[in-house]
Formats: C-alpha cells, sequence, structure tokens
C-alpha cells in the first residue's frame, strides 16, 4: 500500500469511529467529540488529496475549515454546559421534550 | 357659452352640494340648492330653446368632452338640441321644479331631507343625460342612471323591507330591458361605426340600406324601451314602484323617466319608419298594455296603485302612437301626460299627506269641502286623462286614436277599436277615482277625519299651476310643432271623412265612462261591491293583476332561485370551491398529524434518517448519473 491509500485508510477509520459514536453514545460531550472525529477525518481525505494536486488550495481550505469548526466548537461547548447545569445530566435524552 | 352642458351639470351640482354638505348645513340650504338649481336649469333650457328657434331648425350641437379615443375611433359626450329633445328638458327641468317645489312640503319633517333632494337632483342630471344626449352611448350612460336614482328613491325608506324589495325589483326588472338595448346598440355601431342619433336615423334614410335588419335593431331597442316604460311584459315594476315617496312617483315613475321609452322610440324615428315589423310589435304591445293596465285599474283600491296603473295604461297608447308611425303625437301626450298625471300624483299626494299618511279609497269619500284645492286640481287633470275636451289630454288622446285607426303606416280600426275601448275604462276608473276621494259621503274613521287639513301652499301652488297647464297644455300642438323633424304619417284618404265623427265619438267615449263611474260610486261602495260579487270571478282576475307576478315568480324566480340554491350554492359553491378549498386543507392537517408523529426527540434517531436521506440522495445520484 502506498501512502496515499494509508491516509485515506486513516481517514475513512476516523470517520467511522466518529459516526459510530454519534450514533451510540448519549452523553453530549462524547458526542461533540465524536463529531470531531468525524470532521477531522473528512479534512485528513481532503489533505491527501490536496497534496497530490500539487497546489495551495487544499491547504488553505483546511484552515478555514478548521477556523469555523474551532468557531462552531466554542459555541456548541458553552450550550452543552448551559444544558447540563440546568438539568444536571449530560444525557441528550433529558432535552427530547424539545421535541417539534 | 356650453349652454347645454350648463344645463345638464346645474343638477349634478346640486346633487353634490346637498350630497356632500346637505346634511350639515340645514334644511334652508338644501331646499335652496335642492329648488334653485333645477329651476336655472329650466331658465337655461328656456334660453337654450329661443336660441333653436332663432337658429331656423337647425339643432344645437356641443362637444363637451372626448370620453375615449381607442383606436380610430372616437367616443364623444356631445349634447344635441333640436325641437323634440329641447321640448323634453323643457318638460324634465319645468315639471321637474315644479316638483321640487313640492317635495319642500311634502317632506319638510323627513329626517332624510338633505338626502331626498340630492337624489332628486341626480335624477334630473341624467335624465337631462339622457335626452340631450347626442349619441345612444350618452343616453345610455342616463338610461342608466335614472334607473340608479329610480333605485335609490324608491328604497328611499329603505327600513321598510318591502320597499328596499321593490326598489330591486324595479332595479333588476330594468336590467332585462337594458340588455336589449346594449345588443340593439352594439349591432348599431358595429353596422353604423356611429353611435350619434342623427347619424343613425339619416344612415337609414340614405338611398343605400345600411347592412342590418332595422327591424331586428328595432325590436331590441325597443326590449329596452319596455323596461323603462313599464310595458307588457316588464310592467311589473312600475306598480311596486309606488313604495317611493308620492312626489318620485309623480316626478319619475309618471311624468318623465318612463317616457324615456318613447323618447328613445321617437329619436331613432329614421330607423322605426324602415321597420313595419318592429312597429308593428310596438303597435300590438302598447295596445294591449293600454288595455291590460287599464282593467286593473278598475279594481285597484290603493290611490296610488290605480294610477300607477294609469301611467302604464297611457304609455300604452303613447308606443300605440310609435307603432303607427305618429311619433310627434306620442312625444304631444309625452307632454300633456307629464302635466295631469303629474298634477294627479302630487294630488295623491296631498290627499295622503292631508289624511295622515292613508292611501286606500276605501278608507277616503267626502273630501272635497275639507282640502278644496287639492279637489279642484284632482278633478282638472282627471277630467284631462278622461279625454273630456278642451283638456289637455283631449287633444293628444284623440290624435293617438286618429293615427291608430287610419295611419298608413299600420293603422287599423282593430287598433282604434282596443285603444277606444280603453280610453272608455281610463274615464271609467279614473272619475270612480275621483268619486271614491272626494265625492262619496265619508268612509274615514273619526280620528283621522278629525285631522284633515289642506297642505301647505308650496303643495297647492304647483298643483295649481299643474292644473293650468293640463287644462290649456292641449293648444299647443305638440306634433304639429314637431313636424319638420318628425312628419306625420299618410293617413289613408278613403278614412278621412271619418275624422270628425270619431272626435265625437271620443268625446262621448269619456263621457259614458263618467256617467258610469258616477252611476256606480256615486253612493259608495256598495253597488261595486254588488258587481264585484256577481263577477268574482273576473274580479279576482283584475285584483290579482293577472297573475303575471306570481307567473314570473313560477315560472322565472323559483327556478332561478332552485339552480341558484341548489347548483350555484349547493353543489358549486359549499362543494366544489368550500369542498376543495376544505379538502387541500383537512389533507395537510392530516398529513402533518401523521408526518409529525416522527418527531420523537431522539436525537439518535433524527440521525439515523439523516443519514438514510443522505445515502439515499447519494444512492439516487449515482444511479441517475
Amino acid at each position: 500500500m502506498d501512502r496515499t491509500q494509508l491516509l485515506l485508510a486513516l481517514a475513512v477509520s476516523l470517520f467511522s469511529l466518529g459516526f459510530v459514536g454519534v450514533m451510540v453514545r448519549r452523553n453530549a460531550l462524547v458526542l461533540l467529540m465524536c463529531m470531531e472525529l468525524m470532521l477531522n477525518g473528512v479534512i485528513l481525505s481532503l489533505v491527501t488529496f490536496a497534496s497530490r494536486s500539487a497546489t495551495l488550495d487544499g491547504a488553505v481550505l483546511v484552515f478555514l475549515v478548521f477556523v469555523v469548526a474551532a468557531a462552531e466548537i466554542a459555541i456548541a461547548i458553552p450550550i452543552v454546559l448551559l444544558l447540563a447545569r440546568q438539568r444536571r445530566t449530560l444525557d441528550v435524552g433529558a432535552w427530547s421534550e424539545l421535541k417539534g | 357659452m356650453n349652454l347645454l352642458t350648463l344645463i345638464v351639470l346645474l343638477p349634478l351640482a346640486g346633487f353634490l352640494l346637498n350630497g356632500l354638505l346637505g346634511a350639515r348645513l340645514g334644511r334652508g340650504f338644501v331646499s335652496v340648492v335642492g329648488c334653485g338649481l333645477p329651476i336655472l336649469a329650466f331658465l337655461a333650457a328656456i334660453r337654450a330653446f329661443t336660441q333653436l328657434d332663432g337658429a331656423a331648425g337647425a339643432a344645437l350641437v356641443e362637444n363637451a368632452y372626448t370620453w375615449a379615443v381607442v383606436g380610430g375611433f372616437t367616443f364623444e359626450v356631445g349634447f344635441y338640441l333640436d325641437r323634440l329633445s329641447a321640448l323634453m328638458t323643457l318638460i324634465v327641468t319645468g315639471v321637474g321644479s315644479l316638483i321640487h317645489v313640492y317635495s319642500t312640503g311634502y317632506m319638510k319633517d323627513d329626517p332624510g331631507y338633505a338626502r331626498y333632494f340630492s337624489y332628486l337632483n341626480l335624477f334630473l342630471f341624467f335624465m337631462l343625460l339622457l335626452v340631450l344626449g347626442r349619441s345612444l352611448l350618452v343616453c345610455f350612460v342616463g338610461w342608466e342612471g335614472v334607473g340608479l336614482a329610480s333605485y335609490l328613491l324608491i328604497g328611499f325608506w329603505f327600513d321598510d323591507p318591502a320597499k328596499a324589495a321593490a326598489g330591486k325589483k324595479a332595479f333588476i326588472t330594468n336590467r332585462v330591458g337594458d340588455a336589449g338595448f346594449l345588443l340593439g346598440m352594439f349591432l348599431l355601431y358595429h353596422t353604423l361605426g356611429t353611435f350619434d342619433f342623427d347619424a343613425v336615423n339619416a344612415a337609414f334614410q340614405g338611398p343605400v340600406p345600411p347592412a342590418v335588419s332595422a327591424s331586428l335593431v328595432g325590436v331590441l331597442l325597443f326590449i329596452g324601451a319596455t323596461g323603462k316604460s313599464a310595458q307588457i311584459p316588464l310592467h311589473v315594476w312600475l306598480p311596486d314602484a309606488m313604495a317611493g315617496p308620492t312626489p318620485v312617483s309623480a316626478l319619475i315613475h309618471a311624468a318623465t323617466m318612463v317616457t324615456a321609452g318613447v323618447y328613445l322610440v321617437a329619436r331613432l324615428n329614421g330607423l322605426y319608419l324602415q321597420a313595419p315589423g318592429a312597429s308593428q310589435l310596438i303597435a300590438v304591445i302598447g295596445v294591449a298594455t293600454a288595455f291590460f293596465a287599464a282593467t286593473i285599474a278598475l279594481v285597484q283600491t290603493d290611490i296610488k296603485k290605480v294610477l300607477a296603473y294609469s301611467t302604464i295604461s297611457q304609455l300604452g297608447f303613447m308606443f300605440l302612437a310609435l307603432g303607427v308611425g305618429a311619433y310627434g303625437v306620442a312625444v304631444f301626450h309625452v307632454y300633456t301626460h307629464a302635466f295631469f298625471k303629474a298634477c294627479l300624483f302630487l294630488g295623491a299626494g296631498s290627499v295622503i299627506h292631508s289624511l295622515g299618511g292613508e292611501q286606500d279609497v276605501r278608507r277616503m269619500g267626502g273630501l272635497w269641502r275639507r282640502i278644496p284645492v287639492t279637489f279642484w286640481t284632482f278633478a282638472i287633470a282627471t277630467a284631462a286623462i278622461a279625454g273630456l275636451p278642451p283638456l289637455a289630454g283631449f287633444f293628444s288622446k284623440d290624435q293617438i286614436l286618429w293615427y291608430a285607426f287610419a295611419s298608413e303606416h299600420g293603422g287599423s280600426p282593430v287598433l282604434w277599436a282596443i285603444a277606444s275601448f280603453t280610453a272608455l275604462l281610463t274615464a271609467f276608473y279614473m272619475f270612480r277615482l275621483l268619486w271614491l276621494t272626494f265625492l262619496t259621503p265619508s268612509r274615514m274613521d273619526h280620528e283621522t277625519e278629525h285631522h284633515v287639513h289642506e297642505s301647505p301652499i308650496s303643495m297647492t301652488g304647483v298643483l295649481a299651476v299643474l292644473a293650468v297647464l293640463s287644462a290649456v297644455g292641449g293648444f299647443f300642438h305638440v306634433h304639429l310643432f314637431l313636424e319638420p323633424i318628425m312628419p306625420l304619417p299618410e293617413t289613408d284618404h278613403a278614412l278621412e271623412h271619418l275624422e270628425l265623427p270619431l272626435v265625437v265619438l271620443a268625446v262621448v267615449t269619456g263621457l259614458v265612462g263618467l256617467a258610469a263611474a258616477v252611476y256606480v260610486y256615486r253612493s259608495g261602495l256598495a253597488r261595486a261591491d254588488r258587481l264585484a260579487q256577481r263577477f268574482a270571478g273576473v274580479h279576482r282576475l283584475l285584483s290579482g293583476k293577472y297573475y303575471v307576478d306570481e307567473l314570473y315568480e313560477t315560472v322565472l324566480g323559483r327556478p332561478l332561485m332552485w339552480v341558484s340554491q341548489r347548483v350555484f350554492l349547493g353543489l358549486g359553491d359549499r362543494r366544489l370551491i368550500d369542498g376543495s378549498l376544505h379538502g387541500l386543507a383537512a389533507l395537510a392537517k392530516g398529513a402533518a398529524g401523521r408526518l409529525g408523529r416522527i418527531e420523537t426527540g431522539n436525537l439518535q434517531f433524527y440521525l439515523w434518517l439523516t443519514v438514510l436521506g443522505a445515502v439515499a440522495s447519494l444512492a439516487w445520484v449515482l444511479g441517475h448519473g
């Protein structure tokens, strides 16, 4: 296997780990972390392909995605904190009555 | 100076002033504006009349305003004054002004005083538009406008549902006629490319006849005339129109508006001369209406209803004259009828006023001593309508009978015989009314009798003027005055030696009617009641007005009601429109209710759905790639 294939396999495993975590766990913080894992898997594949094209476009895009992800998590964590403070639990099932 | 435009606009100004400011500025203001502007219009009409005389027969034409230019067609609001429209204008503004003055007395205590005068002025405006309009289009605007004013005034006391319904009936019945008017108008425009009366007449009189059947156009326009002038089969609205205030009945439903149909046919005499078929129809409808309305009038007990049927009957006489080509004679009768019928209606109004609202002649009687001015004026007008010489009605009715007998343009002894018999009936029912109201012993209850009082000078003065006009009006021979623009038909020379005997016969007819009425009604209702019992079937038929209303109700009213209720309301509105809208709403609601159940609140479930959606979309994209 060459390097590209290894990196892609790693990206897929990261994404799958995150995906399974999102699907089966109910702890809000773990869910967030698993989402980050999925995101990182996707970004890894992006970088892998970008390095093959020998331009800087991919790298620039990756930094942009990181910035957005950081901003997003900076909002998500306080929300989770507030929710946890309200109900004294991190279980997302505690908020299921918010259904439409 | 735009004299004709001024004549038309003066009453409109009155309508606007009284309508907008009248309620705020008080009765004095309303009376001055309401009566003053029609009187000014009358003076302007006299001025225009003298100018016309100076112009040696040429008509005055004014184009006031260009209404619309569509492609190559220009629609002008133009006014046209020849001898015919000058005469009509004088009648409308003259009798109109008198009735306005009378109304200041009659409507004195009505809370809707300003509204009443603004409507009355509005009516005058539209009526002047109708008679002065140069083209059928302007005439039609006036035609519809007088219909509107008539509707507003019949339903003037609209808080009484019966009166409001009478207004609607008049309006709707007139719509039927208007459909005919419009079709005739379109047909004329389609063929001739013009609406102008003078151009239409000239086209039909010209060497090359227009490519349209004059009889077809004539019949269509005559259908319009039957609506406005209450001829069979559209006569049913006029008796009900008596629900309006009595001066309105005098002005609109006797003297002016209802003669609009006569005016229209006379105005288009060039067309009708080329339409023997339509003329024959007009003569037959006219004489039939005259006869049937007169028979109904024999048994009516409401003083205004008798006069209403008499109006229908007299209009029938006018159409008979039109049908036999004697257009000038028809207008002559319009002119005399305006005086004596206005006088009769206003006299009836004075009676009703003095009796505090009583309209049933069975509860009147003996009034001649109590309200002498009303009695004498009413008596003169009655003699005039009965055709006793030398009063106005004698001259015009005699001319109608003569031309019905001898005209080369469709006259026949049959028409003459029916019309003469109708004249006999006319004399009978009018003198019956006179005797029952004024001359028989009193049948009033004590309370009413105690309060009988003569009307104020504003009313009796008008009655006196109209009575004088009814008496001497016939000496102005309108048909000869109009002969330059509307030649009288040729008469059969073989019959000419009969003219004088027929006149004598007509006078005798009137006197026989008088004698019969006196014989039956001299001492009250007893003799008439015995007659009614002996001829119970006939009496019921006449009291029921030949059951025409019931017939229309069964043949037209109920089926229309059924179709509206069941098909349009039940099927169309309720089921189709409401049903489809309600169905859509129910569908959305039901579907939303069911879809809402997948919102469980379980985050993971949502995620699964998202993934499922993503996979499905991807599969679809790849599948259709």
